[in-house]
């Protein structure tokens, strides 16, 4: 039988604010534990929430950016369950009011371009930390991450293959990035992912039984466990067997998916509004201010290089893959006043691939704008040439150094003076008089040759435009 | 609507919370008494009524994304039943 694949993705993105959802306490990653959690993160008796501005403004602006309908007004609930790490007994969320309602996000698969609906984002405290290793048999517990503000964002069942989900993954990775709501870094669990995945014959309306797969935290494993758990239900069912709905958890190690339920009852979360907290009225000025801050979007940003700077549609997407990229080759571009192409190179070609060996993001690079800029303005002024940039660059990327202090320290300036390039090249000529007498006769291969040679003499500083004019007048002779 | 013993310890289980055998079936009683409260309001026409989402008639204010909370993990710490490495101790939550 044929199975068609049904996917629906629960993205968490921690926002990128200062403090709490609901308290004073700092949000900053790796502080010591328990230094970052408050009373109002304990739960002890007698706190009260109270809503931070910032995680409203993230919320709206993550709306509007999906063209979802943000909600005039939207109410926090109490999702009720019991473990350590969730202090209070319940998460605030949110059920019935949720702040963004439907909305979408176009993806890009194998050239085709898909849109796949995102029916919900929602606002939520995550919770803290258990560590169950080797505390005399005990669990210890780290309250630096409960209170830290979420966006829930939850997807229509519209993808149809792990690869779709990646790509969706991805596309939503990069808008809140952009939208400055949520730092990506997965590796911190800033961005996870739950995916509820079914199978159905090709044809059939009606959903199958859906598995959910928790906390998957980078777009490989999406799709590895995907398509691992895919594997399964199919034997299952081919084999006369029944999906289970259940929670499943992904091990990476195995390659494999297993069931988390344990002697627990199925989850009964009975949701209620919170008495804590009114309702939250989204006002008109705030979405006029939202909106006027709304940056341009990739999609939106990857056209408009692709018109101004004459890029293609390569390039111009992976110019474009993170807004820090872009800043950093339209800064590149006014600070050296060098043309798009030589700067998309130098980007796309020369720094990322100096970053992606060193497994760096570009806020990371050693080599800033401005220190390129002056690179490009060497080779722009003649005062280097491109292949000879290249090596400037590689000291550059491990040393505080100039472009202009290294050209110098080394030596590399380019020889423009027409009279030491004639030197170097009348004492080829002389040397290689069988190439000279095949170039004579007609063979304008051997030009190369010539070219080549000099180079080498001069260590690759001869002005190559200068050293092709000389040598053509004279070989003329 | 009416609830059952079984429904009765259900909820429990859920709140986690302890209750004697022999109460079981005044809790059911009561319980349904309120559902039924609940579902003779349910009958009533709300077509033309607002919802109310609180039952103060205000809205949420909001705060500044300042941090304003000192480390307090001592004192906290101090009421804690155990604690190490910076960690609350509790009982092991996995098998």
């Amino acid at each position: 039988m044929q199975w068609e694949t049904v996917i629906g993705l629960e993205i968490h993105a921690q926002l990128a604010t200062k403090t709490k959802i609901f308290s004073g306490a700092s949000t900053a990653y790796g502080a010591e534990p328990n230094t970052q959690a408050c009373a109002v993160d304990l739960g002890l008796p007698g706190v009260l929430p109270v809503l931070n501005q910032e995680v409203v403004r993230m919320a709206v602006k993550f709306g509007m950016a999906i063209e979802a309908e943000v909600a005039d007004y939207s109410v926090f609930a109490r999702k009720n369950y019991f473990y350590p790490d969730l202090p209070k007994g319940y998460q605030i969320s949110q059920m019935d009011h949720p702040i963004v309602g439907i909305g979408h996000m176009d993806i890009d698969v194998d050239g085709q371009t898909k849109r796949v609906g995102v029916t919900r984002a929602h606002l939520e405290e995550d919770a803290g930390k258990s560590l169950h290793e080797d505390f005399h048999g005990l669990t210890g517990v780290d309250l630096n991450r409960a209170g830290t503000p979420l966006l829930e964002i939850v997807s229509e069942p519209d993808m149809r293959s792990a690869k779709e989900a990646v790509a969706y993954m991805r596309k939503i990775h990069e808008l809140v990035q952009y939208l400055d709501i949520c730092d990506g870094n997965m590796q911190e669990g800033s961005f996870r992912c739950d995916a509820n995945v079914s199978i159905r014959p090709v044809g059939q309306e009606e959903y199958g039984t859906r598995t959910e797969l928790k906390n998957i935290n980078s777009f490989k494993f999406v799709e590895k466990a995907i398509n691992i758990e895919v594997e399964r239900q199919i034997d299952i069912i081919e084999a006369g067997g029944r999906i289970t709905q259940e929670t499943r958890l992904y091990d990476a190690d195995k390659n494999e998916t297993r069931s988390m339920r344990s002697k627990e009852e199925a989850n009964d979360y009975r949701y209620f509004p919170d008495p804590d907290l009114l309702p939250v009225y989204i006002s008109d000025e705030l979405r006029a201010q939202v909106k006027a801050d709304l940056p341009e979007l990739a999609h939106i940003k990857r056209q408009r290089f692709i018109e101004q700077y004459k890029l293609d549609l390569e390039t111009a997407t992976q110019l474009t893959s993170s807004r820090q990229l872009a800043d950093y080759f339209e800064a590149l571009i006014t600070e050296s006043g060098c043309n798009a192409k030589i700067c998309s190179n130098w980007v796309t070609v020369e720094l990322s691939g100096a970053l992606n060996k060193q497994n760096l993001d570009i806020s990371q690079s050693p080599v800033t704008h401005e220190r390129l800029a002056v690179l490009l303005k060497r080779i722009s002024d003649n005062t280097i040439s491109g292949k000879i940039a290249k090596q400037v660059f590689e000291i550059m990327w491990t040393s505080a150094d100039s472009a202009d202090a290294i050209i110098e320290a080394q030596g590399l300036k380019q020889i423009t003076d027409s009279g030491a390039i004639e030197a170097i090249i009348d004492k080829i000529i002389a040397d290689n008089q069988g190439q000279v007498e095949q170039y004579l006769s007609g063979k304008d291969k051997v030009f190369g040759f010539f070219v080549g040679q000099t180079m080498k003499a001069s260590q690759g500083k001869a002005n190559p435009g200068e050293v092709n004019k000389i040598l053509k007048e004279k070989l003329k002779r | 609507m009416s609830l059952t013993a079984d429904d009765v310890n259900k909820i429990a289980y859920l709140a986690r919370l302890g209750i004697d055998t022999q109460d079981t079936e005044s809790y059911a009683k009561d319980l349904s008494g309120m559902l039924d409260l609940v579902a003779q309001m349910s009958t009533v026409d709300t077509d033309n009524v607002v919802p109310m989402a609180h039952p103060l008639g205000q809205v949420q204010r909001l705060r500044p994304d300042q941090v304003s909370e000192e480390n307090q993990r001592e004192a906290f710490h101090a009421i804690a039943p155990q604690v190490e490495a910076g960690l609350f101790l509790v009982p092991k939550v996995i098998e």
